[in-house]
């Protein structure tokens, strides 16, 4: 198969991602609404934690911020696994697989529509903080670079999707992942900066917790500035969950789709 | 049989067995052969193993043990080169109901390679064939079991595959929709020359597109040929009785008997299969009569591929889960 072959293929499955999420208000709207109506909740309730000796920010709704993006990135993993396992229960995936479709094309284009997403919520996130009241202290580049580490993450969970649908064929148990990564996503330094977390194993967990340093790479910009080892780290991140999880999808596909 | 020219183009299955972990051998040792242009039908109840067996000649399964050729190619070892000879349409349509058919039809040629232009003659040509381009614009989710299946045979088409598979193609459908797709596929058949391995439940669709079945029962292949040669070699047609009085129903079963074994009817009526075939219709009139038993109702049935499945299983194919 020739490179423009493979292209062809990406650009197609990436288009038909793209339409189906835009034509799932279901999938887009709590994706958007949801962390932001937590974000308004927390930025009040909390606003008095800024109060606290050695609180980076005298803005809550700044430093709350951070949290849609990663919520964001939690129902990419929902939307892009269910997605794909909709495929496997309906026999779709069985009628690309009579096609010489590649593995890497067909995962580019389901991952097409996590970025597609990833882009619409990092945008709105990012406007209706910034129109609410938070800093953004690395200005417009820094809006950018926002934006691009939300997608990465959105992707990089994005994969961890696929390898669920992949590995069980089941919608239902792709949504049964969403609770376990909230989980993750509570026991980080979702709420306070880490070295202000006064429980002992709060702050242990917190600590080997890699969402906390995906939060802390969006505050760097937000109201810290260009923090390069925050952002490498965020960044790194965000890589090592792609390259796992793309490697571990790689291998349920091949479990999966037995042709010869 | 096949020209020079179509030789190798057929499908060649020689003792294909799968066997699934825990499970029966749902293929048990299979031998089948389709010759080019030819429309075999796949006949078997649910779970015969019919699925499975499509599924591992069109590569989506490799098989426990056995081979098996599709145009000409090895199934496990050159499958690309059989995914790019056949075209499928499985077991419930596989279509994304949030796409519309046109989109459906530019993914699916898209995928198989078509050049942007040819993409979009080929999608509309085999729209117009199915009867789909007032409807090509509308999401699928709206469609019609019948439209479904139309847009399904449309993918299976693109690439011009010499072989196609259609597994249980018309399941769930009404009348008119299952007629318009027998057409359809007797069309491809006779005018284009393609192979089709057809699976089906439906004892009128074997024998109405069908020019050989095979009959696939518990994973075994009990019969195949011609459906009148399969029903020839049966041989026996069915008389069919109804007494004037219900009463009556075991007396008109006695006679029946003389002339052969009892056979399945409805529970007014008493039946026998002719051992000596439909000649032997008048002495059964003769010999109700003599018996002055008065019948309502008198009916020759000719055998049914129902009953060549009846004569291998020792059970009805109606009636077989």
């Amino acid at each position: 198969m020739s490179g423009a072959h493979l292209g062809i293929q990406v650009g197609q499955l990436a288009r038909r991602s793209v339409l189906r999420t835009m034509r799932q208000p279901a999938q887009i709207v709590p994706a958007l609404v949801f962390p932001l109506f937590l974000l308004a909740v927390n930025s009040n309730g909390l606003a008095q934690a800024t109060n606290l000796p050695g609180f980076p920010t005298s803005s809550y709704l700044t430093f709350a911020l951070a949290v849609p993006f990663m919520q964001g990135a939690l129902f990419s993993v929902m939307n892009t696994g269910t997605d794909l396992a909709r495929d496997i229960e309906t026999g779709f995936l069985n009628r690309l697989a009579l096609t010489p479709l590649r593995g890497a094309a067909l995962f580019s284009g389901l991952l097409a529509g996590s970025v597609a997403l990833g882009l619409v919520q990092a945008a709105t996130y990012l406007t209706v903080g910034l129109i609410a009241g938070a800093e953004l202290v690395t200005g417009v580049a820094g809006a950018l670079a926002i934006v691009v580490l939300a997608v990465s993450i959105t992707v990089a969970f994005g994969t961890i999707g696929l390898f669920a649908a992949l590995r069980t064929g089941s919608g239902e148990a792709v949504q049964g992942l969403f609770p376990m990564f909230f989980v993750f996503l509570f026991i980080s330094a979702m709420a306070l900066p880490l070295e202000l977390i006064q429980t002992d194993w709060f702050r242990k967990v917190a600590t080997v917790n890699p969402v906390t340093y995906l939060l802390e790479a969006f505050r760097s910009l937000l109201y810290e500035g260009w923090e390069l080892d925050k952002l490498a780290l965020g960044f790194g991140i965000a890589g090592a969950i792609l390259i796992v999880g793309m490697v571990a999808a790689n291998g349920a596909l091949k479990t999966r789709l037995v042709r010869t | 049989m096949a020209s020079d020219g179509q030789r190798g183009e057929g499908i060649e299955v020689e003792a294909l067995v799968r066997e699934f972990k825990n499970g029966p051998r749902a293929v048990d040792g299979i031998d089948l052969r389709v010759e080019a242009g030819e429309i075999y039908g796949f006949l078997g109840p649910n779970g015969a193993g019919k699925s499975t067996t499509v599924l591992m000649l069109t590569t989506l399964l490799p098989p426990t043990a056995g081979t098996a050729r599709v145009a000409g190619y090895d199934i496990v070892r050159e499958g690309p080169l059989v995914r790019a000879s056949i075209g499928a349409a499985l077991q419930e349509a596989a279509l994304d109901p949030l796409l519309s058919g046109r989109e459906h039809m530019r993914l699916q040629t898209a995928l198989h390679g078509l050049d942007k232009r040819a993409r979009r003659e080929r999608g509309d040509e085999l729209l117009e064939r199915v009867g789909l381009s007032q409807a090509a614009d509308r999401k699928v989710g709206g469609y019609s079991g019948g439209m479904k299946r139309r847009l399904d045979l449309a993918l299976a088409l693109v690439h011009r595959p010499r072989i196609l598979f259609l597994d249980e193609p018309t399941t769930g459908l009404d009348i008119q929709s299952r007629t318009a797709l027998w057409e359809e596929v007797g069309r491809l058949a006779s005018e284009e020359g393609v192979t089709v391995f057809l699976t089906t439940q439906y004892l009128e669709e074997a024998d109405a597109l069908a020019g050989r079945v095979g009959i696939i029962d518990r994973g075994r292949l009990v019969a195949e040929g011609a459906p009148a040669e399969l029903k020839a070699e049966i041989g026996r047609p069915t008389v069919e009785a109804v007494p004037r009085e219900r009463a009556d129903r075991g007396r008109v079963a006695g006679v029946l008997e003389r002339f052969g074994p009892a056979a399945n009817c409805a529970p007014e009526a008493a039946a026998a299969r002719l051992e000596a075939g439909e000649a032997q219709l008048a002495e059964v009139v003769r010999a109700l009569d003599a018996e002055e038993i008065a019948i309502e109702r008198l009916q020759l049935h000719a055998p049914s591929l129902d009953d060549v499945f009846l004569a291998k299983t020792g059970r009805s194919l109606e009636g077989a889960t």
